[in-house]
């Protein structure tokens, strides 16, 4: 190993260096996923994680991971699932990145079971699949209700064993892949406009450390930290975002955040937690305070064709789907989150300020025991609520950002001013559009993931010389980190970052309003005069205190960019919602906001959105379109449908 | 709404430390870890803790509560009295970095040396057929958040750093079973792995790593005693070897079965092939299901207790000083015989029948 360690001439700190081809930031799903490409590829290759091996978010990840294998209906195929994915994100998706996505994630979830994966069978033994909300065939992989540790688990174990392949051939387990747990990188260094390498510090000791790379990959996930009531950990605190936009790269879509409809609200020990979605797949109806089930008030006339009118026919539908609509309650997330939003402000909503979600009254309490085990356990030791017995309480919870760095989607280099950098899984944008639909994460992650870890040491390749680190970054890196410790005149990092959330959750949450949005930017702006200051007590030793106040920055900087990219968002959109314009602009949906930094403010700017391949949108309905396109792409879409009618009677005549 | 409560959380590091006394607000429907926060947020704002998902799910915040390992974000406040100080210390077996943080790289290392899942070479993805009902085995040790409950509570190794090397733990048995009982793995040698590597003989059965595992996975029924069923036909293991000793001969007894309790626990020599390998029985495995049911696996087991040394590693007492004439009973003067039955590991093979 090329470690040593040196003294810096400047602080008497000592840096840790490390040189490696390729430098993982992220050890989730897509983290794990792109250093076992790298590493397939010959890379010397270094995960970084900001918690223990095997505890990121991906961990939490309950309902499935989407894949059109066909296994229980085999009608599936890559264009339903392309379909659903474009619907979900209401056309606002990187149309190629759907399109990779749905091809492409079959073959990666098959694969997991030649890494040791174990998932729930179908009778001819091959991977079950069920339903979920969006999506029109059961799709997701599944194992209970923890595919997502299944998921984390698999590709930790798959490590393992590249590990012990290299230790039989080089004698040791870290000679091409190690894992540097509880470590935070906090800078990315830069040789002009290519990625030089990574600057931290492992949490346990407080001391740096700097990783020599010239290919970086981020993974670090989503934001959701920001927001008071959110299903998401410490660890989202948006560093990959501001990361990427401290190195030159850009952001797009930061308007969109998912707040998933039922998160619990009440008892305190769980609110926040998520309540599966397979929990409405499998039976579970929403109720007001009235004990009114009022989902059928709520379906957009875009989903009218898929959704059932009546209770009846929807209680039909989970034993006789092909002849059936389907329940209200399955609608995409955002419309249910809408809806549950809309109830409560009408003033019929739990005294928590949720609405009830009811299984207790639909399926027998053993039946409810065998589907969600996960759950019943969950509740029934964290709150002492027996959802065999009684309803949950749920409202809207901060879930997922589909906004973040905008790469190309064939390779997931990230666009702007700089080389080297690429980004996969939540933390990079563009995929889900406006929306995300449930399943469609996890599958995202390893089909992204590999693609990034690939397409990251194939630049490794083709560079000729390696890019250096400059001394005078470190050492700013250096001072960066440190300030917190080195005042007592500023802020507690907890009540800043509480001044943070109030702002995010209550101004820029799941209904916004442009005069609450330009209050928000300017509080903002308050409050990074605040951070700027703010103060750590303690060491350098495993503090959390510091550790929160080094991430502070990276929360504010992101939270800008979504509360800008908010206000110039004249439109309600999937993960969007604006009180003041309610309705879908199809003129917005032509349009991307990207944000990048400039100094250290944030500039936000409109680009178009790449236009759809003719035998894509092909697959849709001219009907479906006319909800979602211009009159001129409309226009357009006749043309080409009339074409390829010519075309084909051409061809007919000839033959 | 909230209420004072008293908390004692170690504070310290690998130098030492202490239990420091907070008077902090709870409010209802809370659990501990809700509380380290609030400590975090107000008095004590360095306190180390891991924690990710708050919900059972990432086994990070693994700590002991009022002396029970236990996941802090799964332990309500409502299970406690209100005026009950609730005492919270880092996880024993591992060393201290911090305040609640112990260095848990003891686990990856165990992990890292299990060999991983075999995958079939005649199999192409997607080509994969299992049925649920095979999967089902695996899939419960599956369900393992690594929350390290169950390796921190295991008296091999707590308090017996000496045992860590030859012993992975009931964790990495478990991942043994998994791959054991997985329906397309190729390796034949799961067993023998875990008796001659992670040195599976030096588990007797004492049940609690099932006892404190979240995930309520039966790591014992399920897990440890089928690895070692099915190796004790080849390999010598002292509980099994004991268990078939009592019921053959009918005997009480005369050794304690807690061979890991005591500080010289022998070592595998991978050389000698396996654990104990000072003696070899080999059973025919009939007669292994009869001579468990002899065993009363349940019972306290009690710890001996060590002899007061001085420094120079003997008693402070030499015959002029002791209090009595002639040597001291060996088994301790505070045991009396007959020794009440109840102590006894033993249990009559019929007493099931006896009973109905
Ligand atoms: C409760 C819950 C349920 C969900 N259920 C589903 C589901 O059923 N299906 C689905 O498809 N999706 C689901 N999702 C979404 C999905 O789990 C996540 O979007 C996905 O796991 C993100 O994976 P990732 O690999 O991008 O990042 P993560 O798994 O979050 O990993 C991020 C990694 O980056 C590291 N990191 C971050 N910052 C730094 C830094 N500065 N330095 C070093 N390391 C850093 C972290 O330590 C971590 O290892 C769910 C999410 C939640 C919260
Ligand atoms: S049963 Fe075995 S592994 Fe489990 S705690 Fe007891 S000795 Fe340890
Ligand atoms: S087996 Fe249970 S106690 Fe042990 S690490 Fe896994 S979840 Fe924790
Ligand atoms: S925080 Fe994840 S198990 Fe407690």
């Amino acid at each position: 190993m090329t470690t040593n360690s040196h003294r810096d001439t400047s602080a008497t700190t000592r840096i840790e260096r490390h040189h490696y081809d390729v430098v993982v930031i992220g050890a989730g799903g897509a983290g794990l996923r792109a250093a076992i490409e790298a590493r397939l590829a010959g890379k010397k290759t270094a995960i970084i994680s900001k918690s223990l091996f095997g505890k990121a978010h991906t961990v939490m990840a309950e309902g499935g991971a989407a894949a059109a294998m066909g296994n229980v209906n085999s009608r599936d195929s890559w264009q339903v699932h392309f379909r659903d994915t474009m619907r979900g994100g209401k056309f606002l998706n990187n149309f190629r990145m759907a399109e990779l996505h749905a091809k492409e994630s079959p073959q990666r979830i098959w694969e997991l079971e030649t890494y040791g994966a174990l998932f729930d069978r179908t009778k001819d033994g091959k991977i079950s699949q069920r339903n979920f909300g969006g999506h029109e065939y059961p799709r997701l992989a599944h194992v209970g209700d923890r595919t997502g540790l299944e998921l984390i688990r698999t590709l930790q174990q798959k490590i393992v064993s590249l590990q012990q392949e290299d230790k039989r051939e080089h004698g040791s387990y870290d000679a091409r892949i190690k894992v540097f747990s509880e470590t935070t990188i906090t800078e990315l260094l830069l040789d002009g406009d290519r990625v030089a390498g990574a600057f931290g510090y492992y949490r346990e000791s407080g001391e740096f450390v700097l990783f020599e790379a010239p290919a970086v990959v981020l993974a670090t996930g989503g934001v959701g930290r920001s927001y008071k009531v959110t299903s998401n950990s410490w660890e989202y605190t948006g560093d990959g975002h501001a990361l990427a936009l401290r190195a030159g790269a850009t952001l797009i879509n930061m308007e969109f955040l998912q707040f998933h409809p039922t998160g619990m609200v009440w008892p305190v020990s769980v609110k926040g937690i998520l309540v599966t979605e397979s929990v409405r797949g499998d039976g579970g109806i929403l109720k007001n305070s009235e004990g009114k089930r009022f989902m059928f008030d709520y379906v957009p006339d875009v989903f009218r064709k898929q959704y059932a009118e009546t209770p009846e026919e929807a209680d039909r539908w989970y034993d006789d789907p092909d002849n059936n609509r389907r329940p209200p309650e399955l609608l995409p997330r955002d419309e249910v989150a809408r809806a549950i939003n809309s109830e409560v402000k009408a003033g019929r909503g739990t005294p928590a300020g949720g609405v009830y979600l009811d299984i207790a009254s639909r399926l027998p309490a053993e039946e409810i025991r065998r589907r969600l085990p996960s759950m019943h356990h969950q509740f029934k030791g964290l709150a002492d609520v027996d959802i065999t017995k009684e309803p949950m309480e749920v409202g809207p919870t901060c879930h997922y950002v589909m906004g973040g760095v905008e790469v190309d989607p064939d390779s997931g280099a990230a666009y702007g001013a700089v080389r080297g950098l690429f980004a996969a899984g939540e933390v990079s944008g563009g995929m889900h559009g406006s929306n995300r639909l449930g399943g469609n994460s996890l599958s995202d992650l390893l089909v992204f993931g590999k693609r990034a870890g690939g397409h990251a040491a194939t630049y490794v390749d083709q560079l000729t010389g390696r890019p250096r680190v400059a001394v005078t970054a470190v050492e700013t890196a250096v001072e960066t980190a440190l300030a917190p410790l080195q005042r007592d005149t500023g802020e507690n990092p907890y009540t800043l970052q509480q001044d943070l959330q109030a702002v995010m959750g209550d101004l820029v949450g799941i209904i916004r309003r442009e005069a609450e949005l330009e209050d928000a930017l300017a509080r903002l702006a308050e409050l990074r005069e605040r951070v700027a200051k703010v103060s750590a007590a303690g060491g350098r030793r495993y503090n959390p205190g510091w550790h929160l106040a080094l991430d502070l920055r990276n929360m504010l900087v992101v939270s800008e960019c979504t509360a800008k990219a908010a206000l110039e968002r004249r439109e309600s959109r999937g993960g969007h919602t604006r009180e003041d314009f309610p309705t879908m602009d199809p003129q917005w949906r032509r349009v991307n906001l990207v944000c990048s930094l400039v100094g250290d403010t944030v500039r936000l700017e409109r680009k178009p959105l790449p236009k759809m391949r003719s035998e894509l949108i092909g697959l849709f309905d001219r009907a479906e379109l006319a909800k979602y396109l211009t009159d001129e792409e409309l226009t357009e879409f006749d043309a080409l449908v009339a074409a390829d009618a010519a075309a084909a009677d051409v061809e007919k005549e000839n033959r | 709404m909230g209420t004072k409560r008293q908390f004692r959380v170690w504070r310290g590091d690998a130098e030492g430390g202490d239990l420091q006394d907070y008077t902090v607000e709870v409010n209802e429907g809370e659990v501990v870890l809700d509380v380290i926060h609030r400590l975090q947020a107000t008095d004590a704002p360095d306190l180390a803790c891991r924690w990710n998902c708050k919900a059972g799910k990432c086994g990070s915040c693994s700590m002991e509560i009022n002396g029970m390992p236990k996941l802090g974000c799964m332990t309500r406040m409502s299970t406690f009295e209100e005026n009950e100080t609730i005492t919270v210390t880092p996880l024993r077996t591992f060393p201290v970095i911090r305040d609640l943080v112990t260095d848990v790289s003891f686990n990856y290392e165990k992990a890292r040396e299990t060999p991983a899942f075999a995958p079939p070479a005649d199999l192409a993805p997607g080509d994969y057929r299992m049925q649920q009902v095979d999967v089902e085995r695996s899939q419960e040790f599956r369900k393992c958040i690594e929350c390290f409950l169950c390796q921190n509570v295991c008296h091999v190794i707590r308090d017996h750093d000496e045992n860590k090397q030859a012993f992975s733990g009931p964790r990495y048995f478990i991942r043994a079973a998994e791959l054991d009982m997985h329906p397309l793995d190729t390796r034949t040698d799961r067993k023998d792995y875990a008796q001659t590597e992670q040195g599976l003989g030096f588990c007797n059965i004492t049940k609690c790593c099932t006892e404190v595992c979240p995930e309520h996975i039966k790591i014992t029924d399920n897990g440890i005693i089928p690895m070692k069923e099915r190796v004790v036909d080849r390999r010598y293991d002292p509980l099994v070897w004991l268990g078939s000793k009592i019921f053959r001969r009918g005997q009480v007894p005369q050794t304690s079965v807690t061979s890991g309790h005591s500080p010289g626990a022998v070592r595998s020599s991978a050389a000698g092939g396996g654990v104990h390998s000072h003696a070899g029985g080999s059973h025919d495995a009939q007669a292994e299901i009869q001579a468990q049911q002899g065993v009363n696996w349940h019972r306290e087991v009690p710890h001996p207790t060590a002899p007061a040394v001085d420094a120079s590693g003997k008693l402070p007492l030499t015959e002029l000083t002791f209090d009595r004439a002639a040597a001291p009973s060996p088994f301790g003067d505070d045991v009396t015989f007959p020794l009440p039955p109840e102590h006894l590991n033993f249990a009559h093979p019929d007493q099931d029948e006896r009973n109905h």
